[in-house]
């Protein structure tokens, strides 16, 4: 499938602003083995700027694999990652793909708990991360200022100075979440952002979600189809380490293939 | 840049560092020189080496302190920067007093008494005293930055890392026991006579050494608060919590690590060449792996991420030590057994966490572990 037929695809009836949609990342023919095990088999995937893209799949389907190749955590025995802002990224770092815009969340909320609120925002707020400012650099009031709106978003602003430990779980997903935000990426990998959550918090989440979502890219993996129903303005289904369908979420449920991946999986 | 600096401390913390730098450089001075002897204020001669000698173990504790209490880098082979430092320091010392040794040769003692006929090529110049000082302040920092490129970029954590720089300090001593080696053997290098000019067998050279040594270690401590307080400071101890993590927020965490890797060893190296003009001698010994263990225990007694707990913990145990090889020589590696499992099981945070018990201490600096 064509960039170009997908942008027409993907814009019926959909965000308002898809009229000028492009793709930011795309992964080329890549594959990985562990052991002899194939998590992804020549995996294609291209994802447009904007709006909220989710790849969903049954255990063991290469999801979090993905997003470990795209944020370079793994490397890929065959194939490339091209990223909009920076070409190809297969060989760099996880600092600098973190730099260059893809913010990631990872499954388990990892806030530093011994740090307070304010200070896992600090750490995580775009500047420059450099040894030496680190060291000599100053919070500039726009600095503080911008935490401070973060804080307001993620509805932390009373708790700023507690330690990020004392938090409940959904407040630190919302803590990691404004960490993402305080990082001000293009796109924004979500490993399973509701899991474990009350259905309050969800509700906020998505909230939390769409409002990201309008200014950047928003990657989610999940398997909770009933979340990715409320949220997805396209999905990927992934099985074994493939592609097995992709478009918008009816297309994507009447596709046989997955009705009988997820049906043959239960 | 003045108001920053003053941020590193609390008012009630300034305090309490001024009175330890008045006691430290001021009192201490005082009560050797300006107290007659046989007063029961007096503070004796022989006293002052070793207290210069704590201060060096001390400066050792700081920076065992920043890489493993902040960092969550336990090494255990710091000895090896500390005897880098004081062979460094003792090869100047050696040179200095060439043509006055036991054969009245130009060269060392021990390679006259080795046949040897010339110095060998890496002792030329090191009857500088500049050339000596820059190694002191350049090899243990290079070693360190060169060992710690290779291990962190491997990724090399936890204990793995502590077994390495183990393993690293013993094949350092196998190296230094050897006579071809040439730095003295097992005997090492000794017998001293003076430092810049000043006889090291009189008082007031032994005095001076102290002061200095009292500097340098208040000017590391302030540079070790400037870091911990820093925003360095946080990402160092998220390291030690998090390291992926801080990974995707876009740090370099091996230049980080690196950094506060080599500045460890770079202080560790300086207390090495202070601590061998005050005792006399430098062989292989220092580099023995029980003496970079204890070099952990000392930070482990006295609280780990806190500076002064590190500062503490290496006045007790080596106050403890000096006294129980006296009185019980045969009781003191117990004690210090008990110390440490005692610490590890009842005091997690060490003696530092005592301070929380304290009243007027509720509220710690937010750069420390709490909880």
């Amino acid at each position: 499938m064509s960039a170009q037929a997908t942008v027409v695809q993907d814009g019926v009836g959909r965000a308002s602003s898809t009229a000028r949609r492009f793709p930011i990342l795309y992964v080329q023919a890549v594959s990985v083995s562990f052991d002899g095990f194939q998590a992804l088999d020549n995996l294609n995937l291209t994802i447009q700027d904007g709006g909220i893209h989710c790849i969903i799949g049954p255990n063991g389907a290469g999801k979090t694999t993905l997003l470990d190749v795209i944020t370079g955590k793994t490397r890929a025995d065959a194939g490339t990652v091209f990223y909009k802002p920076l070409g190809s990224i297969s060989q760099l770092s996880e600092a600098q793909i973190a730099r260059g815009g893809i913010g990631r969340k990872f499954q388990r909320p990892t806030v530093f708990e011994n740090h307070s609120v304010f200070e896992n925002l600090m750490m995580a707020l775009k500047c420059d991360k450099g040894l030496k400012h680190s060291l000599f650099g100053l919070l500039r009031t726009a600095e503080r200022e911008r935490i401070q709106e973060v804080l307001g978003i993620i509805g932390l602003r009373d708790q700023a100075d507690r330690l990020a430990g004392g938090l409940a779980h959904g407040q630190k997903q919302w803590l990691e979440i404004g960490m993402l935000l305080a990082q001000e990426p293009q796109m924004l990998l979500l490993d399973e952002p509701v899991a474990g959550m009350t259905p309050a918090e969800i509700e906020h989440t998505i909230g939390l979600l769409h409002s990201l979502a309008a200014s950047r890219t928003v990657v989610v993996v999940e398997h909770d189809m009933e979340f990715v129903h409320s949220i997805a303005q396209r999905v990927t289904v992934l099985h074994e380490g493939r592609v097995i369908a992709d478009g918008d979420m009816d297309q994507v449920r009447s596709h046989p293939k997955v009705i009988e991946v997820y049906l043959g999986d239960q | 840049m003045l108001a920053r600096l003053m941020a590193m401390h609390s008012r009630r913390a300034w305090l309490a560092f001024a009175l330890a730098a008045l006691v430290a450089l001021v009192l201490v001075p005082a009560l050797n020189l300006a107290v007659p002897a046989g007063w029961p204020l007096r503070l004796p001669d022989y006293l002052v080496p070793l207290l210069g000698k704590f201060l060096c173990y001390a400066l050792v504790a700081l920076a065992m302190d920043m890489v493993w209490g902040f960092t969550g880098i336990l090494s255990l082979g710091h000895g090896v920067f500390f005897a880098l430092g004081g062979y460094a320091m003792g090869m100047h010392l050696m040179r200095v007093m060439s043509g006055e040794g036991h054969y009245r040769s130009q060269l060392p003692d021990f390679m006259v008494f080795l046949n040897w006929k010339e110095l060998p090529w890496f002792w030329q110049g090191f009857d500088q005293f500049w050339l000596a000082a820059l190694v002191i302040l350049l090899l243990p920092a290079c070693a360190a930055l060169v060992f710690g490129f290779f291990a962190f970029r491997s990724r090399i954590k936890g204990v793995y890392f502590s077994i390495i720089t183990q393993a690293t300090t013993f094949a350092l001593m196998l190296l230094f026991f050897r006579n071809e080696t040439g730095l003295g053997g097992n005997n090492g290098l000794t017998d001293f006579k003076r430092l810049l000019g000043f006889s090291l067998s009189t008082p007031a050279t032994k005095l001076g050494l102290y002061l200095t040594t009292a500097l340098v270690l208040l000017l590391a401590y302030l540079a070790c608060r400037y870091i911990v307080t820093s925003k360095l400071g946080r990402l160092l101890c998220a390291i030690r919590d998090g390291e992926s993590r801080l990974l995707f927020l876009g740090y370099d965490v091996l230049r980080y690590k690196l950094f506060v890797w080599t500045f460890s060893a770079f202080l560790c190296g300086i207390a090495g060449a202070l601590y061998v003009p005050q005792v006399g001698i430098i062989n292989p010994s220092e580099l023995h792996p029980a003496g970079s263990i204890e070099m952990a225990i000392w930070v482990a007694v006295g609280g780990r991420g806190s500076l002064v707990g590190g500062l503490l913990g290496a006045f007790l145990v080596n106050g403890a030590k000096s006294w129980f090889t006296v009185a019980w020589p045969e009781l003191w590696l117990f004690f210090l057994a008990a110390l440490f499992i005692g610490t590890t099981m009842f005091l997690p945070r060490g003696l530092a966490g005592l301070k929380d018990l304290l009243p007027w201490a509720r509220r710690g600096d937010s750069t420390e572990v709490r909880r």
